[in-house]
């Protein structure tokens, strides 16, 4: 079991030195280069030529990409070019910013979709179950931004119980910080229970077919006795899966909601420098992106291997 | 009648079924069945599938299994009317008075606890005792059912023990909260011969020392035999006859119980050899990718035209694995296969459509290996016009033909296989693997799926098959009662090697190797005390050693 799990690791380590490719490479395509971005469409040859000098662009790709995945090994990610500021400190902020919001976000929303889908087993094709899918179904199907800007109108502007904005500084308390990011908090939420949700919920009625449940059933045990201690147990994977998935996206997809809310988290961050063509910026946003999810996937197939009795406890 | 413990009167099961293009209806499986059992004692339930058994059986738990519902009659255990049992009640009543043993062990333990947390669940669920007592009670009952190491055996998951090793555990389960009444469903019918000895004599055993009463389910009256006081024998829902085991085995009145009895008594009588072989399988050696050792070591046999070959064996001897070497599906490293006088290729690519067509196969499941979008037409047509080249009026004519042969006759043609029953099923194979006009045809436990008397006449039309078209069978099965049936040679195997080979006079007869030996003692008799009788000659001769 040790082995596969390293090999995991192995996997994920290959997987991200892929996506590091993946981003440089794509990003060298295409047209312009940082030269260009710095100096502006009127930049006269000659400026353009001394830049890239100046800036190394002129040796070849591969040898770029080296340095520059030597600087990502040693934790320097380069100096943005519009402002010069370094780019590991910088998002080194930002990035913690986005994990408090998604923490507390996948806090409320994992725990709430597991029970809810435990729930909907429990009241199967009954009322509870179809409304508990008729909301979480309908509360993804609504655009995020909208159902941010629909909290927004009716929690701050309507009724001005919370601030509208989810700004957060320096010298904020944890309480403080807490009561502003209630309302993205809210939306990341709505975004990811439904299919965690439902896939708790499948994941248990596909368990709640086997032969195991029967004798569970005929030992005289409750419903939700059956589901919690043996249906449950048995569907850890898949369900760990698709909410690793889901924290995944927390992090990653925060983009929109962070800009709705202006909270300064990296989706915020990201955007700012995609409009003024900051390549390093881009670059190292992307690979931390990536390797959010890889992270995450990785840890679903890890805990999925510890979760099979089987691979737990070899004959 | 102080002692009765279960009183069933007037018994109703229906059930809500869904038949394909049509509204679904509700149907009636078990038409009012009436029987008590006293305290104590071993009711046996037996008949074929579909007869009503396990819904029988189940409804002494107030449970139905799938749509299945109790829909008249009442069910008194310990005086009580239970289907009238609600909540909680029903559940205390579930878990301490009436519990169950699955056919199936491995998929009725949970593959994600420790034996035994399942094993003391229902104790300590209701409070009935303990969590230390119910671990005591477990570990004496795990002594009593001789699993090994019983003090430590509960801290294994499922998959850490043997199958028969699993049924015995689940009989703990269901002994533990010391019920009044023990249901068990087929408790050995997945278990190879030579396990469900030990397995049989294990509950026989526990049922004697607990004082349980038992409802024992099963289609095998020679295992029913041995382990109940009443034999009840069912037919399509209804109660067909009732009585001691003495009565049921040696003077049973009604027609379907004689039929009962009498099966699998047929003896097949073995044809002279000839010389003519067809096929001759020379020092086969075989692996899976991955596994490190050979699942087959160095078998040789042969095979005459017009005779049969049957190779038995329990699970994991070697003998589905050798139908895929000569079918060329798992290419051997070493030995060769000779087929009507030329050499075949090893594997499945190297062979002329001409092989293909001499070498058909029948197979265990007939549902799975047929398309359930085709007519029973197209399903036999297809070889006709794959290796003849037959269309058209020509190609029907054929089609009923065979459909004649195997007794269905030209009403079947248009017929869709989830209309026939699993022998109809099976026939249809046995056409479609007829119309290749092959010299050998490969039938891999074509019988075990299938209900004694229907498995019967399934035997018989192979035997007059075979007469009319001389075509040879390499029949693959466990059931020695069918080897009996069919075979001209048997080839015994174990742990993918031959330990014994030759004519069936030969090789059922003494003097046996020792693995032959426990396999043919291990068969049930139709008769009472074979059980103890065999044990107590076991024991001599282990003490003799």
């Amino acid at each position: 079991m040790i082995k596969l799990v390293i090999q995991r690791l192995a996997l994920g380590c290959l997987l991200l030195l892929a996506a590091s490719a993946l981003i440089f490479f794509g990003i060298e395509i295409l047209p312009g280069d940082a030269a260009q971005a710095v100096l502006g469409r009127s930049a006269t040859a000659e400026a353009l030529a001394n830049l890239r000098a100046e800036m190394g662009l002129g040796r070849p790709a591969i040898v770029r990409y080296f340095e520059w995945l030597g600087g990502v090994v040693r934790g320097d990610l380069g100096v943005a070019l519009t402002n010069g500021v370094d780019i590991t400190s910088a998002l080194a902020d930002r990035f913690s910013k986005t994990l408090f919001l998604a923490f507390w976000a996948a806090l409320i929303s994992v725990p709430l979709a597991i029970f809810l889908g435990l729930l909907a087993v429990r009241f199967r094709d009954r009322w509870p179950d179809k409304m508990i899918s008729a909301i979480t179904l309908t509360l993804i199907s609504v655009p995020e931004f909208i159902v941010g800007y629909v909290i927004m109108f009716f929690v701050a502007v309507k009724w001005q119980l919370l601030n509208p904005l989810s700004i957060v500084t320096a010298n904020m308390g944890v309480f403080e910080r807490l009561e502003a990011i209630l309302l993205p908090v809210l939306v990341l939420t709505f975004v990811v229970l439904a299919q965690m949700m439902r896939m708790t919920r499948a994941a248990i009625l596909n368990v709640m077919e086997s032969a195991y449940i029967e004798t569970a059933e005929l030992k005289g045990l409750s419903r939700f006795e059956i589901i919690a201690r043996h249906a449950f147990p048995n569907s850890i994977a898949p369900v760990v899966n698709v909410v690793m998935l889901n924290m995944a996206y927390l992090i990653v997809g925060v983009v929109v909601v962070e800009v709705v809310f202006n909270y300064p988290g990296m989706g915020q961050y990201l955007v700012d420098h995609v409009t003024k063509r900051d390549v390093p910026v881009v670059q190292a946003a992307g690979l931390i992106f990536a390797a959010v999810y890889i992270l995450f996937n990785m840890f679903a197939d890890i805990i999925s291997i510890l979760a099979n009795p089987r691979l737990r406890h070899p004959k | 009648m102080a002692d009765t413990l279960v009183d069933v009167r007037g018994l109703k099961i229906g059930a809500r079924i869904f038949p394909p293009g049509e509204k679904p209806k509700d149907i009636e499986i078990v038409h009012g069945v009436d029987f008590t059992v006293e305290k104590g004692k071993v009711l046996g339930l037996i008949g074929e599938s579909g007869a009503g058994k396990s819904t029988i059986g189940l409804s002494t738990l107030a449970y139905g299994r799938g749509g299945v519902e109790l829909t008249g009659g009442e069910v008194f255990v310990n005086g009580r009317d239970i289907l009238n049992l609600k909540g909680g009640d029903l559940r205390t009543f579930r878990g301490h008075e009436v519990t169950y043993v699955s056919q199936s062990a491995a998929a009725s333990f949970n593959p994600a606890k420790k034996i035994m947390a399942q094993v003391t669940e229902a104790c300590t669920k209701h409070n009935l005792c303990s969590k230390e007592e119910a671990e005591a009670r477990a570990v004496t009952l795990f002594t009593k059912l001789g699993l090994p190491d019983p003090e430590n055996i509960g801290n294994r998951y499922p998959h850490q023990v043997s199958g028969g090793q699993l049924q015995r555990c689940m009989t703990a389960l269901a002994l533990c909260p010391q019920p009044d009444l023990v249901i068990f469903d087929e408790p050995t019918t997945a278990l190879d011969v030579t396990t469900q000895i030990d397995v049989l004599a294990a509950i026989k055993e526990a049922i004697r020392d607990t004082g349980v009463a038992a409802l024992y389910i099963t289609h095998d009256l020679a295992v029913v035999a041995q382990v109940s006081d009443h034999i009840m024998v069912l037919q399509h829902g209804r109660m067909v006859e009732y009585g001691t085991v003495d009565h049921i085995i040696n003077t049973p009145s009604e027609p379907y119980t004689q039929a009962l009895v009498s099966v699998r008594s047929n003896i097949h009588e073995e044809k002279p050899e000839t010389g003519d072989v067809v096929l001759k399988v020379d020092g086969i050696s075989a692996r899976y990718s991955g596994l490190k050792f050979d699942v087959l070591k160095d078998v040789s046999v042969e095979l005459e035209a017009g005779h049969t070959l049957a190779v038995v064996g329990e699970s994991g001897s070697g003998k589905s694995t050798l139908a895929r070497v000569i079918t060329g599906l798992l290419p051997p490293h070493t030995g060769s296969i000779e087929f009507g006088g030329r050499t075949l290729s090893a594997d499945l690519a190297g062979r002329t459509k001409e092989d293909l067509r001499e070498l058909q196969m029948i197979y265990q499941m007939a549902d799975v290996a047929m398309n359930p979008r085709q007519t029973i037409g197209t399903i036999i047509g297809r070889p006709l016009e794959f290796y003849f080249g037959l269309k058209g009026a020509e190609k029907h004519k054929r089609i009923v033909e065979l459909l004649d042969e195997i007794e269905m006759g030209e009403g079947f043609i248009d017929r869709y296989p989830a209309e026939l029953s699993g022998g109809q099923k099976q026939r249809v194979c046995i056409a479609r693997a007829l119309a290749a006009k092959p010299k050998l045809i490969i039938c891999d436990e074509v019988t075990s799926a299938l209900d004694p008397l229907v498995a019967e006449d399934i035997l018989k039309l192979l035997l007059n098959l075979q007469k009319i078209e001389n075509v040879s069978y390499l029949f693959i099965t466990h059931d020695l009662a069918t080897v009996k049936a069919i075979a001209d040679s048997i080839a015994v195997m174990y742990q993918g090697e031959l330990v014994r080979y030759g004519p069936k006079s030969k090789v059922l007869n003494p003097p046996f190797d020792d693995y032959t030996d426990l396999l043919l003692s291990s068969v049930p008799e139709m008769k009472l005390g074979w059980l103890e009788e065999v044990l107590a000659h076991r024991k001599m001769e282990s003490a003799g050693n």
